[in-house]
């Protein structure tokens, strides 16, 4: 978790003599280089990709590629902030909450369009974040996490308490998002639904690789490796790290939004304390500090629920025991991937692929050898 | 007037819950420089294998002695088997180890026994006492608490200040280098730690369980009180948790009573916050650097 990822960007002269074969360093070279020419070019081909996804799936597993995709809105905040700033946060279902009830209310009370009032629900939480932020930028490791948990287990109140504004247990309801009608009349609004929250979800990801890609995610890394090397570089510390919250925040936000939008409510039973041990569960099994480390994370939200099911159901184990089913495998992933795979599933993908990048390489080399 | 005395009755003796609760916290923060975030769920164990014996008909105080044993062994194992491992580690592994902890002893929980909670009998009556004609909210049972919990803090004190033992485990939780060099087991003292601290722990659950109910959930808001009251009174001093512990209680008491009990968490949060602002080492602590 804590390897300094050394980024200098050597211009290694080309050898001009030597025959680029195909002129493959060249474009690689600029390809390495231009971080948004690269996003560029993940954003329209998962877009594409995602759309097509959803063409292909049924209403059902419509339904769970929006949630899929909300969750990874999340979760790529999450994972950013705890694999790159080196800070915990086990607040974010409660910042969930905030912008689901935010997009919640303006959409249902406020009647704005849905664009704006997700807008609006990434700004609130954008403004919490700072605040939580600016709190927790004074706070290191075991304290975060317990001024987080506190954060998680108080904010739920608030929906209680003002029950008038806030509609207490029930929540506030709100009208499925309009299909737009050049779909035609039988687009089903669960393909919409996943629409919107992976339109969501794309942007959140192309933001965050272009940030990460930048000088501030190499400032997170300074920070998150050794804060007092950081400040004697000239970084503030403080401001470095109440910018990742807060922009982790803004994600959080921006799912909670698009919570509010597919399962059209907001209500406290939907922010558990557990859902933010969910959260937390699924970017570290998923692979801490990458973006498809969250993707990994989103999935087994979404799926291991629905296995955990029919493997009670097929071993006809009692309902108390099938409930627990995923509460039970988080915990035992999280201990296990803490003491002996930190890298989640995303570090086993990416060891498996370079052990096979390996081999290629060492099997062309030695057919070079021969030839 | 009666209600204001009522509410101060009424913090004292949940503040005393949250007071050994914290003790717990402390005792594992000085042994090993862990947040045991699985207290919580620690004690919820330990409470549900008291609840179980007394079910069966068996007198309350061997339900009692039973969470005490299985708490000492429990902390003694984790301990061993887990945390040992992240010790050495960075702090954020140890802080989502005992996360995963917590998940995983309230997914077992439930799966053994259920997520409905159940009721838990109280050791001594809950009936208030009556002075000059109006029932306080302070029973025999609250006054039992309040004794329990003063009664453990001077044994712990005792144990730390008067025994070779308490040298020891201090020794270690100090200077683990030297104290190895002057013939201290520190790995062995660690364990003792924590077990003295799931012991505690494990009787603050039987204590708070009749009016919280036990459940895989139930104590949840108790380890965050804790947390809040260990930060108030200083995370490294015991005397802190136990002052921290009363005060938070108290104030709780009060957010309830006058302004709803909904917002109790967040009163909770607000003291976590202004404490970490204003003395960030808490009440009873030196000014502190950060080490290098």
């Amino acid at each position: 978790m804590s390897r300094v990822e050394a980024r200098h960007e050597v211009d290694r002269p080309t050898p001009s003599g030597a025959p680029s074969r195909g002129g493959e360093p060249g474009a690689l070279r600029w390809w390495r280089r231009h971080t948004l020419a690269r996003s560029l070019t993940l954003l329209v081909g998962t877009a594409l990709a995602l759309g097509l996804l959803s063409e292909l799936l049924n209403e059902y597993r419509d339904l769970q590629l929006a949630d899929a995709a909300y969750y990874f809105a999340v979760l790529a905040g999450l994972s950013v902030l705890i694999g790159l700033s080196g800070q915990i946060s086990l607040g974010h279902g409660a910042l969930m909450a905030v912008g689901a009830y935010t997009a919640a209310l303006l959409i249902g009370n406020e009647h704005w369009p849905l664009v704006p009032a997700l807008i609006a629900s990434v700004f609130v939480t954008t403004v919490v974040g700072v605040a939580v932020g600016a709190a927790a930028s004074r706070l290191r490791g075991p304290y975060l996490a317990g001024a987080t948990l506190a954060f998680a287990v108080g904010l739920p109140g608030l929906a209680y308490q003002y029950s008038g504004t806030f509609g207490g247990a029930n929540g506030i309801a709100i009208n499925p998002p309009a299909i737009p009608s050049a779909l035609g009349s039988s687009f089903p609004l669960e393909r919409w639904e996943a629409w919107i929250a992976c339109a969501g979800a794309v942007l959140v990801a192309f933001a965050l690789y272009n940030l990460t890609h930048s000088g501030v995610g190499r400032s997170w890394r300074a920070v998150r490796d050794d804060e007092i090397a950081a400040t004697v570089s000239g970084l503030r510390v403080p401001r470095v790290q109440a910018l990742a919250f807060t922009l982790s925040a803004a994600c959080a936000g921006l799912g909670g939004g698009l919570l509010a939008v597919v399962l059209q409510l907001a209500n406290p039973g939907a922010f558990p304390l557990v859902l933010s041990f969910y959260l937390l569960a699924a970017v570290v099994i998923g692979g801490l500090g990458s973006l498809l480390g969250a993707a990994w994370g989103a999935a087994i939200l979404v799926l291991l629920p629905n296995w955990t099911h029919d493997l009670a159901q097929s071993f006809s184990l009692p309902d108390k025991v099938g409930a627990n089913l995923p509460l039970a495998i988080y915990g035992l992933l999280l201990i296990v991937a803490m003491l002996a795979w930190p890298s989640g599933i995303q570090g086993g993908v990416r060891a498996g692929a370079g052990f096979i990048y390996g081999a290629v390489r060492a099997r062309r080399a030695a057919g070079r050898e021969i030839g | 007037m009666t209600q204001f005395i009522n509410l101060t009755l009424n913090g004292i003796s949940t503040g005393a819950i949250y007071a050994v609760v914290a003790l717990a916290l402390v005792l594992i923060w000085r042994a090993t420089r862990i947040v045991n975030f699985a207290q919580g769920a620690m004690l919820m164990f330990t409470t549900f294998l008291a609840a179980i014996v007394i079910e069966a008909g068996n007198p309350y105080w061997l339900g009692l002695l039973v969470a005490l044993a299985s708490g000492l062994v429990l902390g003694a194992v984790l301990e061993r088997v887990l945390i040992r491992r992240v010790e050495s580690a960075p702090p954020l592994n140890a802080v989502i180890v005992t996360l995963g902890l917590l998940v995983l002893l309230e997914a077992a929980a439930g799966m053994i026994w259920g997520n409905t909670p159940r009721s838990f009998p109280a050791a001594f009556s809950i009936q208030g006492f009556e002075v000059g004609g109006t029932r306080l909210l302070f029973s025999p049972n609250d006054l039992f608490i309040v004794l329990v919990v003063f009664g453990v803090a001077g044994g712990l004190a005792l144990l730390f200040r008067m025994t070779t033992l308490g040298l020891q485990l201090r020794a270690a939780a100090f200077a683990p280098e030297v104290a190895r060099l002057q013939g201290v087991r520190v790995g062995r003292m660690f364990t003792i730690g924590w077990a003295l601290a799931a012991l505690v722990g494990s009787l603050a659950g039987v204590l708070v369980a009749p009016s919280v109910f036990v459940g895989p959930n139930q104590f949840d808001s108790i380890l965050i009180y804790a947390f809040v009251a260990a930060v108030l009174g200083g995370l490294d001093s015991p005397l802190g948790a136990i002052v921290g512990g009363v005060i938070l209680g108290l104030v709780l008491s009060y957010v309830s009573g006058y302004e709803g009990s909904a917002l109790a968490p967040l009163a909770a949060l607000a003291v976590l916050v202004a404490t970490l602002m204003i003395r960030p080492g808490g009440l009873f602590s030196p000014a502190r650097e950060r080490r290098v």
